[in-house]
């Protein structure tokens, strides 16, 4: 199945921007469904972004974070061509992971 | 979602735990008790900071100390949400040594939403887009030097007129 | 000439005379004029916004409200709506169990037409939109239709959006005179009140755009189909044409058309004719 990872990782200068959009969920455990039953709660709780071996970058999430979630940063270093590994856990156990070149 | 790498998950697991009984044990004390540098270095995950009902017993949690407000942390929030479901929120901060930026919504169910490590080279701004159960204080606690900073802005959530 | 014929015969000619005159007005009052609807339409609305660029008009609310507009811009630097386009782009080139796709069913194989939709079909005398081509693309392959408001048909309309992006909307009124009903049709349906709230279409898009109704800001009707399918953060997910329609019915508590009824076809048809020229912005994003 196609990852659920999307990113977008691009070089200028000295700093690498990236913006991910992951395809999950996010339910919070608070929502009740049309039949008036909760919606277990089923989020990503770790999202980690690699560059060269190294953590660049580590989300905690938890379900305040939107459906399909969003986020953007940028880190010192990274050039055109390398690699950027990134990985999710949600509170399932479940996993996901992609790696991105850096453009 | 699929799991598509059980080795890896596994073998992240067991390296989680081990690390945090190695942390527990060789140091004797809470985990956020410790210096900003470990705690940031730490891989573990708040599970007891998602569990706090208010913002100020969450901040306490992650970080073991209070905020004070600084104009050194930029916080932009809408005005009036467009969607409770979708809010866009970031920050910026000119404050040096970051090591740790959190976003927390006073009136959810849970107040912290998000916590962000910040290594040594990333740059201390993110953007995210949040959920707010209601019109609510949107807080970014930015943890500097040892120390915590925060911003804060009241954003307000309607609920949709014609959005049936 | 005696002097009373004579004042007859002057009444007689004044009589034609005004007869004359009378006749080609009410013709024209009666007689559709999509040209001339369609200027008056987008002058109705420049003029009452004059600070907004005749292609932001597509942008429905954002382009009404600045903390809207900026929370929107935030969002399409990576829109929600990425995960339909990419699944419509996929499906769109996947063949059918019997080795045909959609490519068979549209010029230049599907890639930069949606700015023709609605069109009007001469043999058949009615008002194809692109929802519908799509699934009688399907049928004539073999395949099941898709439900009009769901995840499939969303996906296929963004991907086919998307590929038209920036393109004028270029629809067509044949010199026919069922086209010209059709889109009468949609004009009246466009302008009729209706449900318990009794509102028409334009009574928000046309009367109140850029105001509140209770939370929400309301899109101008110059536009308003420039963008679809949408990802509404309402929805939580993707939306057709077809279902925007039927839930817009039931919102004003009338009671909703099948999707791809008749007047609903025709209502499209009129909204994308009067809206002429403004570019495609689909897929796209609302409240």
């Amino acid at each position: 199945m196609a990852s659920t990872i999307r990113v977008r990782a691009t070089s200028s200068g000295e700093t690498t921007e990236v913006q991910a959009l992951i395809q999950h969920p996010m339910d919070s455990g608070f929502v009740k469904d049309a039949k008036g039953e909760i919606i277990p709660p089923h989020f990503i709780q770790q999202l980690t972004f690699e560059y060269d071996g190294k953590p660049v970058f580590v989300a905690d999430w938890a379900g305040g974070v939107s459906k399909d979630p969003y986020v953007k940063f940028a880190f010192k270093g990274g050039k055109k061509g390398d690699d950027l590994k990134i990985s999710w856990i949600d509170n399932k156990g479940a996993t996901d992971s992609t790696t991105a070149k850096i453009q | 979602m699929t799991t598509t790498d059980h080795r890896f998950s596994a073998t992240r697991r067991l390296i989680l735990q081990g690390a945090a009984t190695v942390a527990l044990i060789g140091l004797g004390n809470p985990w956020f008790g410790l210096a900003p540098a470990y705690a940031a270095a730490n891989d573990k995950y708040p599970e007891e900071a998602f569990r706090q009902k208010s913002d100020a017993e969450a901040i306490k949690s992650l970080y073991g100390k209070t905020a004070e407000p600084s104009d050194k942390v930029k916080l932009d929030a809408p005005e009036i949400a467009e969607n409770g479901a979708v809010v866009p929120v970031s920050v910026s901060t000119t404050l040096a040594d970051v090591t740790s930026i959190s976003f927390l919504v006073a009136e959810n169910p849970v107040a912290l939403v998000a916590s962000y490590r910040i290594p040594a080279g990333t740059v201390p701004a993110i953007a995210n887009r949040i959920k707010m159960a209601k019109t609510s204080n949107v807080i970014v606690v930015v943890e500097a030097g040892g120390k915590l900073y925060s911003a804060t802005k009241n954003v307000k959530v309607t609920l949709g007129g014609c959005g049936g | 000439m005696k002097p009373r014929s004579a004042i007859h015969l002057v009444i007689a000619v004044l009589t034609l005379a005004a007869l004359a005159f009378a006749a080609p007005s009410a013709n024209a009052a009666d007689a559709p004029d999509p040209v001339a609807d369609a200027k008056a339409f987008k002058k109705f609305f420049t003029d009452k916004f004059p600070k907004v660029k005749l292609e932001d008009f597509v942008n429905g609310p954002y382009s009404m409200n600045e903390d809207l507009h900026r929370q929107w811009q935030e969002k399409e630097q990576f829109p929600p709506y990425e995960f339909s386009l990419e699944m419509g782009k996929e499906m769109f080139t996947k063949p059918f169990k019997n080795g045909k796709s959609y490519e068979d069913c549209f010029a230049n194989k599907g890639i930069g037409v949606r700015q023709n939709y609605p069109t009007f079909d001469e043999k058949e005398g009615k008002v194809i939109t692109l929802e519908l081509a799509l699934n009688r693309c399907r049928e004539a392959n073999g395949e099941a239709p898709f439900s009009y408001v769901k995840d499939e048909m969303a996906a296929l309309t963004a991907y086919m959006a998307f590929t038209s992006r920036g393109k004028p909307f270029d629809i067509k009124i044949p010199n026919d005179p069922r086209a010209l009903e059709a889109y009468q049709n949609g004009k009246r349906y466009f302008y009729t009140r209706r449900g318990q709230l009794n509102f028409s279409c334009a009574t928000c898009h046309v009367q109140s755009p850029g105001e509140r109704i209770r939370a929400e800001v309301l899109a101008p009707a110059l536009g308003i189909m420039n963008a679809m399918p949408i990802y509404r953060s309402e929805w939580s997910g993707m939306g057709t044409t077809s279902r925007r329609f039927t839930t817009c019915n039931s919102q004003i508590r009338g009671v909703p058309l099948d999707p791809q009824d008749d007047e609903y076809r025709d209502l499209e048809y009129y909204l994308s004719y009067v809206s002429n020229g403004l570019p495609i912005s689909g897929p796209g994003a609302r409240p």
